[in-house]
């Protein structure tokens, strides 16, 4: 287990040193900081004073070096938009999105998996084919277009919950919250729904193939030869065989998410990382593009580290098999 | 082998027989229409009695197994006969009622041990599931039963290895759970559908003889389906010869060895190999069983049969013959296959 940390930890930095690069070179080459930091009058001396005071006359790799250990530190500079540190504008915008994806990813998997379960027990009825049905509307039909028709639904015309916004928020010094809050509650629901629906059906998918699978193997049928009960068989047995793909895909899915809210974001006005980064890319507000870059890349490898970590507790063969040498991979 | 008690039982009938089962056919439906995969199949069980179910793949032996466990996959169905196990009618029991006789009264093994016990479950967990499923006990309680079970199948060191999972047994090792769990609730038969056909030929006889012991203490019945005449030989006390869907032929099992009055059993007999005896080539029977569907309506053997006769065009019913029931018109010839 320990091993299999480390080995992930390894494998984790070489990858975040990439897109650190990768990060890095967005700063360096996209647009010049200094002509977008400077008003248009300034004079060549000041624009050479900042060009001195901003490391941009260092070697390059001596710049990178710089990069990379500020950005170790939590450090990507100052926003250009707003003028303040860049960790300070994120750490602002990240609970929201962090709530929106929680939300979202619970109810995936509360209602993806036993969706996915009944629909490949009950295969043949009228519900396992509605529920099919509408999980290919749910994979097909993009988020934004949920979002809008929840939008033209429940706000315009239901007037149930409101359009934009996070709703009132509590602020615990560190974090603001809206799940605390009847406001910030409503608010969450149809971002969250809008976002989920795709996980859902996927997941839902996902599981019935997957179970329909494992249903077929030998112990299966050797799980109902020593007389268990259907609820033994088909979740114990059956569901807990399908986990392997199914937290892989969920891990898979969570990264889509974070990604995936940029859009929900917009159409909800939603004060997160995603409606952060569309603003910045419109004033090439550059320090914050790159740092969400770096946030964005470390929850990932962190989410797929995690992955890996329930591979073990889920399968008690991967143990052995990163023990034992581990080259599968 | 040596007994008594159980042979007899078997030998002088009739106790109450623990198992009957009577014109029992099944079809599977499929686009083309429905084709009859086991045809008025009937015999009967004593209670310890080792019955031998031997046959050709296809022939419908683990079908029959199945059909009295009621675990026939769909779209294979019963339409015709019924199953009677201690006094009561179980084919047509609600599923949950027979879900409570599965693994409580009537046990399974299959043929595959490395595939039948759930790879993510320690061995221990999943003995103690079932016995908690059957038997109202502590878990505590269930705990020992099952440690207990595993020493008694013979598994080495059973307090470290009730932990273990699936993949840290080997193969013969793993039929040995796979015992353990199908007497855990102390059933009165197991149906064995090849228990032994996917292990060593080493270890094969080790496992044939730990079933044969363990129904013994218990005095637990066994159908045992095999294609392997040669394990029945061995094992059982009766044996039952399945033919295209049907049962061609059921007897005492050193008197259908010594003298098998269906031609089909003769061959099968003729094909054991053996060390003892000499002979140049094992016997071969030419041809291959018919499809189900493709059943003649006389003799399902007749086209492949070397002693076949006009009356072969009428189908045969099982007749008495000694303690044997046969069902070829040419019985009263004794056969040695050519």
């Amino acid at each position: 287990m320990l091993l299999l940390i480390i080995k992930r930890m390894a494998n984790a930095i070489f990858v975040i040193l990439a897109v650190s690069l990768l990060a890095f070179t967005i700063f360096k080459f996209l647009g010049d900081p200094v002509q977008l930091m400077l008003n248009p009058q300034a004079t060549q001396q000041e624009r050479d004073q900042l060009t001195e005071r901003l490391g941009l006359n260092d070697p390059v790799p001596v710049q990178f070096a710089k990069f990379v250990f500020n950005a170790a530190r939590g450090e990507f500079g100052m926003s250009y938009r707003n003028q303040m540190p860049v960790m300070e504008v994120i750490a602002q915008r990240f609970p929201a999105t962090f709530e929106l994806v929680l939300v979202s990813s619970v109810m995936a998997l509360l209602i993806g998996l036993p969706l996915g379960v009944f629909a490949a027990i009950r295969g043949g009825t009228v519900m396992a084919r509605v529920f099919h049905l509408i999980s290919m509307i749910g994979v097909s039909v993009p988020a934004f277009v949920i979002g809008i028709l929840l939008i033209l639904v429940f706000s315009i015309e239901l007037k149930w919950l409101p359009a934009f916004g996070r709703g009132k928020v509590v602020d615990l010094g560190f974090w603001t919250t809206g799940f605390l809050t009847p406001s910030g509650r409503a608010a969450l629901v149809m971002p969250s729904i809008s976002l989920a629906l795709f996980q859902i059906s996927f997941i839902m998918r996902l599981v019935t193939a997957e179970m329909l699978e494992v249903l077929r193997t030998d112990f299966i049928r050797f799980a109902k030869a020593r007389g268990l009960k259907a609820r033994a068989i088909y979740f114990r047995h059956g569901l807990r065989n399908c986990m392997m793909p199914v937290v892989t895909m969920t891990g898979m899915l969570i990264g889509d998410l974070i990604a995936f809210t940029l859009v929900t974001e917009i159409v909800f006005q939603w004060p997160g990382m995603g409606f952060l980064f569309v603003q910045s890319v419109q004033y090439v507000d550059i320090p914050v593009m790159a740092a969400y870059l770096m946030i964005v890349c470390c929850i990932f490898i962190t989410i797929n580290l995690i992955v890996d970590l329930i591979y073990v507790v889920v399968d008690p063969r991967v143990d052995q098999l990163v023990r034992g040498g581990g080259n599968g991979h | 082998m040596n007994q008594p008690l159980a042979r007899q039982a078997s030998a002088e009938r009739p106790v109450a027989p623990l198992l009957t089962v009577r014109g029992l056919s099944v079809e599977f439906v499929t686009r083309r229409g429905s084709s009859r995969a086991l045809d008025r199949v009937s015999f009967d069980m004593a209670p310890g009695e080792i019955l031998g179910l031997v046959g050709e793949s296809g022939a419908g032996k683990s079908l029959s197994g199945n059909a009295i466990i009621g675990l026939i996959d769909p779209p294979g169905h019963v339409v015709e006969g019924e199953i009677n196990f201690e006094g009561k009618r179980i084919d047509n029991l609600a599923p949950n009622q027979m879900r409570r006789l599965r693994g409580r009264r009537i046990a399974a093994i299959f043929q595959d041990p490395l595939t039948s016990l759930d790879p993510l479950m320690r061995i221990g967990d999943q003995i103690t599931e079932t016995i908690l499923t059957h038997l109202s006990m502590s878990r505590a309680a269930a705990r020992a039963r099952a440690l207990e079970l595993l020493k008694a199948v013979g598994i080495p060191a059973p307090e470290v290895r009730i932990d273990h999972y699936p993949h840290q047994f080997s193969g013969g090792m793993r039929q040995r759970v796979v015992i353990a769990l199908a007497v855990c609730a102390d059933p009165k038969l197991i149906i064995a559908d090849e228990p032994t056909t996917a292990l060593d030929v080493s270890i094969q006889a080790q496992i044939t003889a730990l079933l044969k012991t363990m129904c013994r203490e218990h005095g637990t019945a066994i159908l045992l389906v095999t294609h392997d005449m040669g394990v029945i030989a061995d094992t059982a006390d009766r044996v039952a010869v399945m033919y295209a869907g049907r049962l061609v032929e059921i007897g005492p099992i050193e008197e259908v060895l010594r003298s098998p009055r269906h031609v089909y059993t003769a061959g099968l007999i003729g094909s054991i190999p053996s060390l003892n005896r000499r002979r140049e080539r094992l016997v071969q029977i030419d041809g291959s069983m018919p499809r189900p569907g493709a059943v003649p309506s006389g003799c399902a053997f007749a086209p492949r049969c070397p002693k076949r006769i006009l009356k072969c065009d009428e189908r045969p019913e099982l007749m008495p013959f000694g303690n044997s029931q046969v069902a070829c018109w040419r019985a009263e010839e004794s056969h040695s296959y050519v």
